[in-house]
């Protein structure tokens, strides 16, 4: 293996900055291909309410979802109970699921003749009705709490079990222990945590309308798909994809600024262990821990059931759709490992790492119709768009789960080096070895976790493909939608359940093999 | 893995080598199983010698984008699956052809007369319900307007039937559309990005009636023996939706397309039709016992068509309408 360390280290840097080019080609290319192309128009004043409604309902549900976040990780953290690993790894599925599978299944608890308005009618109360930014937020709650608490569970973990030990024997109180490892956790993660919930919620439309009420509840997003589809309007879908930009820039450099990484330094990895044995922390963890499993799981069974139902009638075209997404998540997630990797590196250590991890970021604020049109508009005068449709559908989809996979990995990557990079340097180890030897076995849970989410968001993404897809080509989640359109909600219900399941299937692979059978 | 891919991708083959190839670009729905496209695949294909290829690209508005951007380099040769709320969008573009000749033997509810467009079914739009559940079913807008009755509709700015509602309001009162769409707000459960998801809404008991076609009830009852669905007649009368077909300028099999858009009013295209996308035929072809119980309501008076300009204004007044 030493034969192979130097020519690793000559090639990471240019694979960086090779992996920062193609996400600018990604972040900027869609956005001039559709200025190129547009002919006359631009956004009026009528989309300054829907720039109001985003910013409003993406920055609540980050509020909501890492506010919620905090009790439920630091629970999850510091209690060992039969069925943790499972709700761990279960946390990760409301994030998979196609939004109409999601606000169908959270319908069928909260919506006006949901388990909960079936009960209330019982005593003789009215239906629920969430509809409005309320639906909008308990929708993006759904999606988010999980995905924010493992992000802060995390950052719990990173700090050695020797710590808690330590303080259990100083018997420290429980505030100069808020003070010593929950303010610090959470200053490093939580920005992290808001900024990523909010891009994602930023482009959140499907969702935002089915909940919302009505058109007070438009998004830039649905302003963007108006314009690139009802009226083939490309510079003011351009405009509005800059408008998303700028917000996505703004946030990130605001999370930045407030974000910092505390080092807790490296322990011996023993396994955690509790030292408080009061009662009142423990029932209070529990609660916790009961509400967010309901919360979370209720909806997943309604989901589950509707699917079961609708196994019986899956369509012909299932196996064929299977592979097909099966192939463009492999494809995609290998894509983003290596990207997510490599930039990784670049960013520890470039001195402009910041400016570079600010950039990459950008990739969460664009439009998935934006880039898809864009990258059209590119390739048709050279190529078959068909031809190339299941590439691009892997590249983008790669894209789009970089940024994620980035905030997830490269903090490890951070804590490795700082916790072990001289003690490796003074044993000479570098390249291959040192990243097989050191870097691997330490970042492994992050790794497993980001490459997880990777594979499930590509397999479970509709994404680009509807406007590439070639003649007999479709994806589970196209499949999917195709049924809807033609009543046939049943079979949608059953392949959507494949879909999920595969989805969660993928996830679940990579999030426990990164976590090993011990966690 | 990835090498892999990327070859399978560029080898996929755009139908096998026969003699020829007519690609019509069409809607989801139109392509799956349960979708008109297989049976009219088959039908044409054994008198033309020809393969008939589908590509499906959304809705009928995301095909007309598509075809859009594609320009002169697109791979189509028929677009079918445009209504009649986007024809003269899609006849301002110039990217169709005219008819080689008239279409035979139309039987719409109004008379249909346009050189490019050729109509192969057509649909009134309407509020649909459960009729174990709602027994005073309103008849007008007004009446909906003023009871207490909660309904899903789509989004204008997404959905074509959204768009066809914001249009038959439009149609009917004119000047008051915007006070009716007030009115209605409180109505309104909330707005999807499409048809599918409404209706996927109103079948899980989230609202008492759902914007789609006065055909709807004859899927239920014809697929799945269920008579509990009905449409609510409106005395203003209904909205018209009328999908067309019609042949690119850009086409290299300008003869064949002329020969798949002559079929499209035979009855063997036709009789497809109504067990497959729930619609009415654009012929007099015979339709199946189960329609024969659906509401029979009038057009709502006005243009089957309407300008970019007069669309975008009347969303617009929606959206106004609705933010209050």
């Amino acid at each position: 293996m030493g034969a192979c360390a130097e020519p690793v280290i000559r090639l990471t840097k240019p694979l960086g900055i090779a992996a920062l080019f193609v996400v600018a080609v990604l972040v900027l290319a869609p956005v001039l291909a559709l200025i190129s192309r547009a002919e006359s128009g631009g956004v009026s004043a009528a989309v300054w309410p829907a720039i109001r409604f985003t910013l409003l309902q993406a920055s609540l549900s980050a509020l909501i979802s890492v506010a919620l976040a905090v009790p439920l990780a630091k629970a999850l953290a510091r209690r060992a109970f039969f069925g943790r690993g499972l709700m761990v790894s279960l946390l990760g599925a409301p994030f998979l699921l196609p939004s109409i599978v999601a606000v169908l299944g959270l319908l069928a608890i909260w919506g006006r003749s949901g388990v909960f308005s079936d009960m209330l009618a019982v005593v003789g109360l009215g239906p629920l009705d969430i509809y409005g930014l309320e639906g909008v937020l308990l929708a993006h709650v759904f999606f988010n709490l999980p995905l924010a608490t493992r992000m802060l569970l995390q950052g719990w973990q990173a700090v050695p079990s020797e710590h808690y030990r330590l303080a259990a024997q100083l018997d420290l109180a429980p505030r100069a222990k808020f003070a010593l490892f929950d303010m610090p956790v959470l200053r490093g993660a939580a920005p992290s945590a808001l900024l990523v919930i909010f891009m994602l919620c930023m482009s959140s439309f499907a969702v935002v309308l089915a909940l919302g009420g009505g058109p007070k509840a438009s998004t830039i997003e649905l302003a963007i798909y108006q314009a690139l589809r009802f009226e083939f309007d490309l510079a003011s879908a351009a405009q509005l994809a800059i408008v998303q930009l700028v917000v996505g820039l703004s946030a990130a450099a605001l999370a930045f600024h407030f974000g910092k990484a505390t080092r807790f330094g490296g322990g011996l990895g023993a396994p955690f262990q509790n030292w408080d044995t009061r009662r009142g922390p423990k029932l209070l963890d529990g609660a916790v821990l009961v509400l967010a499993a309901l919360f979370v799981g209720l909806p997943l069974l309604a989901i589950l059931a509707k699917g079961l139902a609708g196994l019986g009638a899956l369509p012909s075209g299932l196996w064929g759709a299977f592979t097909v997404s099966l192939g463009v998540a492999a494809a995609s997630t290998l894509l983003a490992l290596g990207l997510s990797l490599v930039l990784a590196r670049l960013i520890e250590t470039s001195r402009r790492g910041g400016a570079i991890e600010l950039f990459t970021l950008l990739l969460l604020a664009t439009s998935p119709f934006v880039i898809g049109t864009g990258l059209f508009i590119i390739i048709n005068p050279f190529a078959s768009p068909f031809a190339l449709a299941l590439p691009i559908t892997a590249l983008v989809n790669a894209a789009l789960a970089l940024p994620l996979m980035l905030r997830i990995i490269r903090p490890a990557l951070s804590r490795v080096r700082q916790d072990y990079g001289r003690l490796a340097e003074g044993l000479g180890l570098s390249g291959w070895a040192r990243f097989r030897l050191l870097t691997f076995p330490q970042i492994r849970p992050e790794l497993g976790f980001a490459t997880g989410l990777a594979a499930a968001l590509s397999m479970g993404d509709l994404g680009v493909i509807t406007l590439f897809a070639p003649p007999d080509v479709q994806t589970l989640p196209l499949l999917m939608y195709r049924l809807m359109g033609s009543y046939q909600m049943e079979a949608a219900a059953g392949v959507g359940l494949v879909l999920v399941a595969s989805s969660f299937g993928l996830f679940y692979l990579f999030d426990k093999g990164g976590r090993g059978a011990g966690a | 893995m990835k090498k892999f891919l990327f070859a399978a991708a560029l080898s996929l083959p755009f139908g096998s080598v026969a003699a020829e190839t007519l690609t019509v670009y069409t809607y989801d729905s139109f392509v799956t199983d349960w979708g008109p496209g297989p049976q009219i695949k088959a039908a044409f294909e054994a008198e033309c010698d020809c393969t008939l290829q589908f590509v499906s690209a959304g809705d009928g508005a995301a095909l007309l984008a598509r075809l859009r951007l594609e320009g002169a380099r697109t791979e189509a040769d028929v677009a079918l699956g445009l209504d009649n709320s986007l024809v003269e969008q899609a006849r301002d573009i110039g990217i169709f052809a005219p008819l080689a000749a008239a279409p035979e033997g139309l039987a719409l509810p109004v008379a249909w007369e346009d050189d490019t467009f050729v109509p192969y079914d057509w649909g009134y739009l309407a509020f649909v319900y459960d009729n174990t559940k709602l027994s005073d079913v309103p008849d007008s807008f007004e009446a909906l307007a003023a009871s207490d009755l909660r309904i899903v509709i789509q989004d204008p700015r997404s959905s074509t039937p959204g768009l066809g509602l914001v249009l038959w309001v439009k149609a009917a009162y004119g000047e008051e559309a915007g006070a009716i769409w007030q009115g209605l707000s409180d109505n309104i459960v909330t707005v999807t990005k499409g048809w599918s998801g409404a209706y996927g809404m109103f079948l899980e008991g989230e609202a008492d009636m759902v914007l789609s076609y006065t055909t709807s009830p004859a899927y239920h009852l014809i697929a799945e023996d269920d008579a509990t669905k009905s449409a609510a007649q409106f005395s203003e009368g209904h909205y018209m939706q009328v999908e067309v077909a019609a042949k690119l300028v850009s086409s290299d099999q300008q003869a064949l397309a002329d020969e798949f858009l002559a079929f499209i009013t035979t009855d063997a295209f036709q009789t497809v039709i109504p067990e497959t996308n729930w619609m009415y035929p654009a012929t007099g072809a015979a339709v199946p016992e189960g329609f024969s119980g659906m509401i029979n309501p009038a057009p709502v008076s006005g243009a089957l068509t309407i300008s970019d300009a007069n669309r975008k204004a009347a969303v617009e007044e929606w959206v106004r309408a609705l933010s209050q």
